[in-house]
């Protein structure tokens, strides 16, 4: 566990103890990725080498179309590197991984199920029936949609749908979170709230958390590390240009001077002007 | 499939308000208009109304009773036929030719749509096959199905059968190719796959289509069934049309084409009810 969560409030220090238990590390080891062959070939990714730390929260930066959900679909299993490969815990992932759970940008929940057949998804196989539903319903309150259990998903708000697909993840009680923008889509106020909830959930459920996201504020306010992908002049594909540790516990003051500056550079590094 | 849940944008923060209100249908026509009841006495105006003019041109002699029998004319043939016993044999057979016919086809259809529409290999491989069968008129088939069959039962309702594949068999495959990548990436990632990713999340996100393709197929099986019936056939609804053409009885052409609506429109019904139920309970 790093310096920055141990050294946290008591609710951090309580994911410090629990978080071994379930929490796996994640290797990247010379991942690469192209499509196509031969000379029409597109290079995507390339030589990424870097350890996540078990219960470590990870942000995956970079402009769009950089790879970083690429990055993140070869960790679950969803596709395969080209080159290298993932480790999850010591052992290569092969197909889809169990030990990971993925949300994704939109809730993709089935539109026929409720919120909790829906959550029940994500239930690891040979759960039983009634540890199951004790599961869903624990699950629900965690993300404060208990009243909701039985609606449909048209049925309520964006950022709830939102919330049944991290409970849906968090069914899984997966030892790696992947969250592919899971909050890009929704508007600013309902972001801010997903954070903090994103907090609560890792303290409950300790993870580790691979968070793709372009929003620089969002990766400073929860990560314990960002890698910024990139693209280095003259080569092809994208590779990590930048790792940062972010400083303070979480919570961390939205208005704090020093994440101010690192926000700038962050920026910069992906080409948008300070003003 | 509407998109606001599945993009998740909302002009309004979660977390906190519950789900948005049902839209007000509190319009006095709106109201009538959702009764069942009130729905089908309106669908019924316009035939009451196309029967009155029909029986005010018969009594004002416009036509010559050969040309067009008034209604009471169609009434007391109909009397005369179910007095003999054959119009009940007549009406029984034809249900059970479309009947057969539909259920074969329609299952054929939902198997093999089903394949196609899944495994990139036997599309490839059967599709062009499909296409270019689909592409003959299967009237153009009857002759060589007496050949094989001869005149009974088989080769009417193979035809049928041929009639109601198709509509299934397409609306199916295509369906499936277009279900949602996003769910269907999704449901692998936990795990789903083979049977239960089937009958988790695609087959329920086609039941619709599914639906429009077994009325297509249903209607379609009524009009193999005529064409069947016409050519080569000792009872059932298309017998009549013809022995009573040759006949000269035109008050039994108008009744069995009367038949052949109001019998169609209620196996349609049926199957519209059974649509509303499954539409409910997956879409």
């Amino acid at each position: 566990m790093t310096a920055v969560l141990s050294s946290g409030s008591h609710a951090v220090s309580a994911a410090a103890r629990t978080a071994p238990d379930t929490a796996l590390s994640v290797t990247f080891d010379g991942v690469g990725r192209s499509f196509g062959s031969g000379a029409d070939a597109h290079v995507v990714l390339r030589d990424i080498n870097f350890e996540v730390r078990p219960g470590e929260v990870l942000a995956i930066l970079g402009s769009s179309g950089c790879g970083k959900s690429t990055l993140l679909r070869a960790t679950a299993g969803l596709d395969a590197a080209s080159t290298g490969q993932v480790l999850i815990d010591g052992t290569a992932v092969r197909g889809i991984d169990d030990r990971c759970a993925v949300a994704f940008q939109e809730p993709r929940l089935l539109p026929w199920q409720t919120l909790q057949a829906n959550v029940a998804i994500g239930l690891p196989k040979g759960t039983s029936a009634s540890d199951g539903k004790a599961k869903v319903s624990e699950l629900l309150k965690l993300v404060e949609l208990d009243r909701f259990a039985k609606h449909q998903p048209r049925a309520v708000s964006g950022g709830m749908a939102q919330r049944a697909s991290l409970a849906r993840a968090l069914a899984r009680k997966p030892g790696v979170l992947l969250l592919d923008e899971p909050f890009g889509a929704l508007d600013a106020l309902t972001r801010l709230k997903m954070q903090d909830l994103l907090l609560d959930v890792h303290r409950a459920a300790p993870a580790t958390v691979l968070l793709v996201t372009h929003d620089v504020d969002e990766a400073l306010q929860l990560a314990d590390r960002i890698i910024v992908l990139g693209r280095e002049p003259g080569k092809p594909g994208a590779t990590i240009t930048q790792t940062i540790t972010v400083p303070g516990a979480r919570p961390r003051d939205r208005a704090s001077a020093e994440l101010a500056r690192m926000r700038g550079e962050l920026l910069a590094s992906l080409g948008v002007d300070r003003h | 499939m509407s998109n606001s849940y599945l993009t998740g944008s909302s002009a309004v923060p979660g977390g906190i308000q519950g789900p948005p209100a049902a839209p007000s249908r509190n319009t006095a026509a709106a109201g009538l208009l959702s009764k069942s009841w009130a729905r089908v006495a309106l669908g019924l105006v316009v035939p009451f109304l196309l029967l009155g003019l029909w029986q005010l041109v018969s009594v004002l002699g416009v036509f010559s009773a050969v040309q067009l029998p008034s209604p009471g004319a169609v009434l007391t043939s109909a009397a005369d036929l179910i007095e003999r016993g054959e119009l009940g044999t007549h009406i029984a057979i034809s249900t059970q030719r479309v009947l057969t016919g539909f259920a074969l086809g329609a299952a054929l259809g939902l198997v093999l749509g089903a394949l196609l529409g899944l495994s990139r290999l036997a599309d490839v491989l059967l599709g062009p096959l499909f296409g270019a069968v689909r592409a003959v008129p299967s009237l153009a088939l009857v002759p060589l199905l007496i050949l094989w069959m001869g005149i009974g039962e088989d080769s009417k309702v193979t035809l049928i059968t041929i009639g109601a594949f198709f509509p299934v068999f397409t609306t199916v495959s295509l369906a499936l190719r277009h279900v949602d990548k996003n769910l269907v990436e999704a449901a692998r990632a936990f795990g789903l796959n083979g049977i239960k990713l089937l009958t988790t999340v695609q087959l329920p996100a086609v039941v619709p289509a599914v639906f429009s393709g077994l009325r297509l197929a249903l209607a379609q099986s009524w009009l193999f069934l005529v064409a069947a019936e016409l050519i080569a056939s000792s009872m059932g609804l298309g017998f009549l049309l013809t022995d009573s053409q040759n006949n000269g009885r035109t008050d039994r052409m108008f009744l069995a084409i009367v038949l052949l609506a109001v019998i169609g429109k209620t196996t349609d019904a049926l199957l519209g009810v059974a649509e509303k139920w499954a539409v409910k309970k997956w879409a």
